[in-house]
């Protein structure tokens, strides 16, 4: 079952050539994108070194949801490696003329692309173009639907790691709109393969999926419990749609329950870490005070972003390079 | 196709549930219709004569849910293509849904139907009418119209009705007429944008999910109009064991209601979704293994009468897309009878248990003398071998859709012969 999944992710020698999610993937291999991270990560204020190790490569950048952060994260991280970068903004031009993903993606195979990075509303979508790519091309994930985000999960992995060390003994609690939550899904896995305590999610119900423990979290309604003892926690962003739908009332009454404030973390670690993927609802998910307080580790999470994207890009050229690709 | 009038099956064991025959019996066809079963009738000299020892020998397999899509798709297949693999998997009665463009909501679009499977003669076509205009859910079609034209029963596919309200005089309207009404149990608005069973498989995959409510509150909501109006209600596909319960307990109050399930939700269940593989994107979703568990109990002890298989052929590129936006469906014309056989040998119901949910079961659905083999019976005719082994390839499929999560399954059981109307319309190549 889960197999099916996670072997597209692998080649025969067990390495990284997609990275669709976080899933399954061995403890060894997540941690081996961090390591490979920390060796392209710098100093905050310094910039990251330009190495050359994807020179002459095409990545393309396919996004078929409009994400000028994330997008801009990718194509910088992939100049960093040498490599060059084509941008499609495919919601804008090819499939609103009726051409369907799979004509896509051969045309754009057809200029040589070496790897694609997806992204694309539909849960599913990074999966169906590996399954599809020419044998030598790489497929990244940066975001499918509900469905994974992994970069952004490894990159929470590497800032939960430069502040904790160990992962085992960690409990990290995740608050918010896990239901819709691509990024709370692949950060469960990894926190899970690398072998955290515990993950707890903490929502109303409206929020969390009803078979939520299928994912291998604890599940709590209460923040202030929910929070208790906790070495780290994520907070989600909330989407304003949710409004609508009748999945919740306001976002007054959501800040009243489940907003993060200096006095809900009292309940938390005297040393928790507050993360949150960006970007920020100031006064619904979080207080400004929490948002910009000592515990906060929201920018390093971004300036971390390059370094894992370098990683898992790197990692999964190599396996192309020695797959018989010219 | 052979132009015999005068046809024996010899050395077979006849199967024929509805008349409590399961022997070994000679079945001797006369212009079209059952002449005599056992010894051969006095002066009878057949002109083609079917060994069919070793074989099974039943009656041709009624289907009470199939999408031709012709007119309108006709690029995911045509009568013509799907007749013709009907008749090499035993089925010689198709009941063919309304959802054809444009919609079989007047007797001319059925008419044109009938037309073309008559050119095609392969199988016998039946037609549910559509229940509203353009299958909208607001107005009513010319029930008695199209029940005078020959349309079987009403139905409106899976396309939601506009109200209750519109729901209650529909079924009001056609019970006027005796008409039977088709009804897919589903609440749109819990649908809402599901593509796959609200569980632990779409939950870690991220799809977006259709609750087993969706179906549980609909099947509620249809049985009360069904006592309410006193309408024949024949509910389609279930996929529930909630709603099973629900089916149980209504017919234990002789409500007048039968209820149909596809042959896959007795084989599949939700873990076949992982690795978002969009052959098993079906509406209603495959659920999970206590859902499919119950459904095979409600076919065991009769709750439900009738499999069918949802046939719904697409073209490749249908399913070749990220799995929330593929089309849902399966083509199950050609493993109609193979999953029905899998469920005899996994011991789920004994064969005429088995060939009765495919004959006499669908036959009583739609109230025609079909799907018994008695003397004077129309003979349509099923003859298969059971023990012999094949593995399904799609490249080797008749029909047009080659879109089944079967692909590569082992079968044990295959027809070597069909008749319609007393013609033999498949034979060994």
């Amino acid at each position: 079952m889960a197999a099916l999944g996670n072997n597209i992710q692998l080649d025969e020698q067990g390495r990284l050539k997609h990275f669709l999610t976080t899933e399954g993937l061995p403890k060894a291999l997540l941690t081996e994108i961090l390591d490979v991270a920390e060796s392209f990560a710098t100093l905050p204020g310094r910039p990251v070194k330009k190495v050359p190790l994807l020179r002459g490569r095409i990545i393309t950048n396919l996004f078929f949801e409009n994400s000028t952060r994330t997008r801009t994260t990718f194509e910088l991280a992939a100049k960093l490696l040498s490599a060059d970068v084509l941008n499609f903004n495919v919601s804008v031009s090819a499939t609103s003329k009726g051409e369907t993903l799979l004509d896509t993606l051969r045309n754009l195979e057809a200029m040589h692309s070496d790897m694609f990075v997806v992204r694309h509303a539909e849960s599913g979508a990074a999966h169906f173009i590996a399954k599809h790519a020419a044998p030598g091309v790489s497929v990244i994930n940066a975001g499918d639907g509900r469905h994974a985000h992994p970069t952004q999960a490894m990159l929470d992995m590497f800032t939960i790691r430069k502040h904790k060390g160990d992962f085992t003994p960690l409990r990290v609690a995740i608050v918010g709109d896990i239901l819709h939550s691509r990024v709370a899904r692949s950060q469960i896995h990894a926190l899970n393969t690398l072998g955290v305590t515990e993950v707890r999610a903490i929502g109303p119900r409206t929020l969390l999926p009803k078979e939520a423990r299928a994912l291998g979290v604890h599940v709590y309604h209460s923040l202030e419990d929910g929070v208790k003892d906790v070495d780290v926690v994520i907070m989600l962003r909330l989407q304003k749609e949710r409004m609508d739908g009748a999945l919740l009332p306001s976002e007054h009454e959501y800040f009243q329950l489940y907003g993060l404030t200096d006095e809900r973390l009292e309940n938390a670690k005297p040393d928790a870490i507050v993360m949150h993927p960006g970007p920020i609802n100031r006064g619904v998910e979080m207080d400004s005070v929490v948002a910009d307080g000592p515990r906060s580790v929201i920018l390093q999470q971004v300036s971390y972003g390059i370094a894992i994207r370098m990683a898992v890009m790197s990692m999964a050229m190599q396996t192309g390079e020695s797959g018989g690709k010219a | 196709m052979s132009r015999a009038k005068h046809i024996s099956i010899t050395g077979g064991r006849l199967v024929d549930p509805a008349n409590g025959v399961d022997d070994l019996l000679d079945l001797h066809i006369s212009d079209g219709k059952v002449l005599a079963i056992g010894d051969r009738p006095p002066g009878f000299e057949p002109e083609t004569i079917i060994d069919a020892s070793e074989q099974v020998v039943c009656p041709g397999l009624i289907d009470l849910a199939v999408h031709l899509r012709e007119p309108g798709y006709e690029y995911k297949a045509t009568i013509a293509s799907e007749t013709r693999a009907a008749a090499k998997s035993g089925i010689t009665t198709l009941v063919c849904a309304p959802d054809t463009d444009p919609v079989i909501d007047t007797p001319a679009v059925w008419e044109l139907v009938r037309r073309r499977a008559k050119i095609s003669a392969r199988a016998r076509v039946l037609a549910v009418g559509a229940l509203t205009q353009k299958l909208k859910g607001e107005q009513l079609s010319e029930i008695a119209a199209l029940k005078a034209a020959g349309c079987v029963a009403m139905g409106n596919g899976r396309r939601p009705l506009a109200s209750t309200l519109v729901a209650r005089r529909a079924l009001e309207y056609a019970a006027t007429f005796g008409m039977t009404v088709f009804l897919s149990p589903e609440d749109h608005h819990l649908k809402a944008g599901g593509c796959a069973h609200e569980g632990a498989v779409a939950t870690r995959l991220g799809l977006p999910g259709i609750p087993s409510a969706a179906e549980c509150v609909a099947v509620a909501r249809d049985l009360a109009l069904a006592q309410h109006t006193g309408a024949r209600v024949h509910f389609r596909t279930l996929s529930t064991g909630s709603s099973v319960d629900m089916i149980r307990n209504a017919l234990a109050g002789q409500l007048p209601i039968t209820a149909d399930v596809a042959a896959h939700q007795l084989h599949l269940t939700e873990m076949d979704v992982d690795g978002f593989d969009a052959r098993c994107h079906v509406s209603p979703p495959l659920r999970t293994l206590a859902d499919r568990d119950a459904l095979r109990r409600a076919v065991a002890d009769g709750t439900i009468g009738v499999i069918c298989s949802d046939h719904q052929p697409h073209e490749a590129d249908a399913k070749e897309a990220p799995f929330p936006e593929t089309a849902p469906g399966i083509s199950g014309l050609e493993t109609l009878l193979p999953l029905v056989l899998k469920l005899v040998e996994d011991g789920t119901l004994d064969l005429p248990a088995a060939i009765a949910r495919v004959t006499s079961g669908p036959a009583a659905v739609i109230d025609l003398p079909l799907g018994q083999l008695g003397e004077g019976a129309i003979a349509d005719v099923c003859v298969f071998d059971p023990e012999l082994p094949w593995t399904l390839n799609t490249r080797t499929m008749t029909s047009a859709g080659k879109n089944t999560p079967f692909d590569g399954w082992e079968f044990r059981g295959r027809v070597t012969h069909t008749l319609f109307n007393g013609r033999i319309v498949h034979r060994p190549d």
